[in-house]
């Protein structure tokens, strides 16, 4: 990839072959070729996995309080930094597990404590002004961490091995977090549809999503539901910044760069839907993982910033969410 | 109303007057400025650098200042953000009239400003490590941390004793990267090297495996140099080894912390990089004329801050201490204390022992450099 000119586009000529795996340009006989062993491609597979699965695992916190609010929650990507926070402190004094478990109760606890200093005594908030108070609410976490913790990085121990461990899979070397952090996120996406779809608390707090009126009227307290949503985001947050904090690494601005990905996941996926934020996330993450087989590591975030605008434009509801659907909400 | 007006506008002008008449500099303090990244991403240079320069300076003042008048320290947190960088160096020097200014920590930020304190005559002591802070030199502009081009040479010439000829760069797109990718790739002919694979990553990248993928493919990529100051420096390490790949990873002096040693575990054994002696203090010759101040001030800092004790810091502890031996020298006058700094010789500081020119407004050679590698979590000598 060394000094090259950009040859006329029709002399460009894709070739796969075997070997030597790379791409290579050519400038004397402006011949771009894209060479890819199986080794590659699942490498490349798995390091998209690693990222998509990460960003749709911070997109469902969004679509959960979406679901109940129809508002967009900018500290989201907070809530998962204080997750992987509180279960590094906790760390020093218990065993994983119940570092974990009481990391995510912790920041359940900070999400309704949040919601009812700050939300729940506004009545009908505009979007606008909901948009402003989360971002709000994300700056003040932010410092509030860094008098905390410091400004230092820090990262919870690999759940197995360590890391330079690693798993190969399909030719690919992985580190067995990955896996954690997969197996966790389809966890949380079966729970969650069980839940919406079938406990009576679920399906009350979609009542209040498609119309809170008519909730309130059939005895559903509204308010409370918008409670608990901040609650079960803040929790899901929080159990992913546990399991991805190996692999990331913990400091007290690392939820905002999640946030920008996870909130690009979920309008890419439908606003809303668990499910298609986890199909959406893998899109991007190996989309972001092949481009950079081609072209270099910097235009990275370029292409996922270009797909959120071009999704943005074309399809505002999202890929896989309905247009009906998305016309009756406000956002 | 209109009285009320006119008593109103009597009352700020009587305000303005009052606030412009106080002394720039009242007689028995020095005001000095200090532009640091406290927090944001580059929070790991600022942090301690704040903290160790508001040591020294309580030091001084606890010792009765410096000719009897007092430091008064003025710490502006500009999150490694350029533009805040901008606005707080035009304040330190227009509103509060400092005597001089220390840092800002990185590279980007030192460059913003560096024409602002040139043009208006006041110190700046930078604590950045890009070698464009002080070439070409700007009169009133020094720096502490050693001169990124130090750092490649050494790196340089330990792959030549290796038989390393081919490598790949991988670098953060900060300041400190950029400068230092350019330096990587201006120096490598100069010693045979040659760069098969240059690539750049964001600074907040969380996970950098699709890059190594694509690094390990090239089987004539005989080591991967990593010039970063970010987090990612960690990653890298951690894609590198976790993909089995046995390569010899070079690291910039922006390792030398570490906390980052501790975030990589098990993939940081082996990283060799350039580094200040401070790391190694505990185990230089008696001989070396570091070695009290190494000690002295990782002592101080660890006992007070209960953190071990970086390289960074040291830059901070480097720049406050060269200004305070300028002023002590030549009094608080700011043309006499630029040309005694300017002069300085065998000023012994943690990175090096500087020795300041005309020409070297950095002050120190490539020995203020030392190979270090990690061996069991700790930072050591590198073939000692």
């Amino acid at each position: 990839m060394r000094n090259f000119s950009y040859p006329p586009f029709y002399r460009y000529i894709f070739r796969y072959r075997n070997y030597p795996a790379r791409v290579t340009i050519y400038p004397e006989s402006g011949t771009l070729t894209v060479q890819m062993t199986a080794e590659l491609f699942s490498q490349y597979l798995f390091a998209g996995i690693t990222y998509g699965i990460i960003y749709a695992i911070v997109a469902i916190g969004f679509n959960i309080i979406y679901n109940t609010t129809g508002i967009i929650n900018f500290a989201q990507g907070e809530f998962v930094m204080l997750g992987g926070m509180f279960a590094i402190t906790l760390n020093n004094f218990m065993p994983l597990v119940p570092a974990i478990a009481l990391a995510v109760v912790i920041t359940m606890i900070i999400g309704a404590l949040i919601e009812m200093i700050f939300i729940r005594w506004l009545d009908s908030p505009s979007i606008l002004r909901m948009i402003i108070i989360t971002i709000g609410l994300s700056i003040l976490i932010r410092e509030v961490a860094l008098h905390f913790w410091g400004e230092g990085v820090r990262s919870l121990p690999y759940f197995n091995g360590n890391e330079i461990s690693s798993i190969k899979i399909f030719s690919a070397q992985i580190s067995p977090q990955v896996l954690w952090v997969i197996g966790v996120c389809l966890i949380i996406v079966t729970l969650l549809s069980l839940f919406f779809r079938f406990t009576s608390l679920g399906l009350e707090m979609r009542a209040c999503s498609a119309n809170r009126l008519a909730a309130t009227l059939c005895g559903i307290n509204a308010k409370n539901m918008v409670t608990f949503s901040f609650m079960l985001s803040a929790g899901i947050g929080a159990l992913a910044g546990c399991v991805m904090s190996p692999i990331t690494y913990t400091q007290y601005d690392c939820g905002t760069g999640l946030a920008i990905k996870g909130f690009t996941v979920a309008v890419l996926g439908g606003l809303g839907n668990s499910m298609a934020a986890v199909a959406a996330g893998l899109l991007l993450g190996i989309i972001e993982a092949f481009s950079i087989g081609i072209v270099p590591l910097a235009f990275q975030d370029a292409i996922s910033i270009t797909i959120l605008l071009i999704i943005l434009f074309v399809r505002p509801h999202g890929l896989f969410g309905s247009s009906e659907a998305a016309g009756l909400t406000e956002f | 109303m209109k009285k009320f007006f006119t008593g109103a506008m009597l009352t700020i002008g009587v305000l303005c007057m009052m606030l412009s008449s106080i002394p720039a500099q009242a007689g028995d303090t020095i005001k000095v400025g200090a532009i640091l990244a406290v927090t944001g991403g580059a929070s790991f240079l600022g942090g301690p650098e704040s903290r160790t320069i508001r040591m020294q300076v309580d030091k001084i003042n606890k010792a009765g200042g410096i000719h009897g008048k007092k430091i008064d320290l003025v710490i502006k947190d500009s999150g490694a953000n350029p533009e805040k960088a901008i606005s707080f160096a035009k304040q330190l020097i227009e509103e509060e009239h400092v005597f001089a200014i220390l840092g800002p920590s990185t590279s980007g930020e030192t460059m913003k400003i560096k024409n602002i304190c040139e043009q208006a005559e006041t110190i700046l002591i930078s604590c950045g490590a890009a070698e464009v802070i002080v070439n070409p030199v700007a009169k009133y502009v020094f720096k502490t941390p050693q001169k990124d081009s130090f750092a490649v040479k050494k790196i340089y010439g330990e792959m030549n004793k290796m038989g390393i000829s081919k490598i790949a760069v991988l670098a953060g797109n900060t300041g400190f990267g950029k400068a230092g990718k350019k330096q990587l790739l201006t120096i490598a002919p100069e010693f045979g090297i040659k760069v098969v694979a240059a690539e750049v990553y964001d600074k907040k990248a969380t996970d950098l495996s699709a890059v190594v993928a694509k690094l390990m493919v090239d089987k004539e990529i005989q080591a991967v140099v990593n010039w970063s100051i970010v987090p990612a420096q960690a990653i890298v390490a951690k894609n590198i080894r976790q993909a089995g790949w046995k390569v010899p990873i070079f690291q910039s002096h922006g390792f030398g912390n570490i906390k980052y040693v501790e975030a990589a575990g098990a993939a940081a054994e082996g990283i060799i990089f350039p580094a200040g002696r401070l790391l190694v203090a505990d185990v230089l010759p008696d001989s070396n004329l570091q070695k009290k101040t190494l000690l002295k001030y990782k002592h101080d800092y660890e006992n007070k801050f209960h953190e071990t004790a970086s390289t960074f810091g040291g830059h901070g502890y480097d720049a406050v201490m060269i200004l305070a031996g300028a002023i002590d020298e030549v009094g608080a006058d700011k043309k006499k204390v630029r040309n005694a700094i300017e002069n300085m010789k065998d000023f012994v500081g943690t990175g090096g022992v500087f020795n300041f020119s005309p020409a070297d407004h950095n002050g120190l050679d490539i020995n203020a450099f030392a190979m270090l590698t990690v061996k069991d979590g700790k930072f050591v000598l590198y073939d000692k």
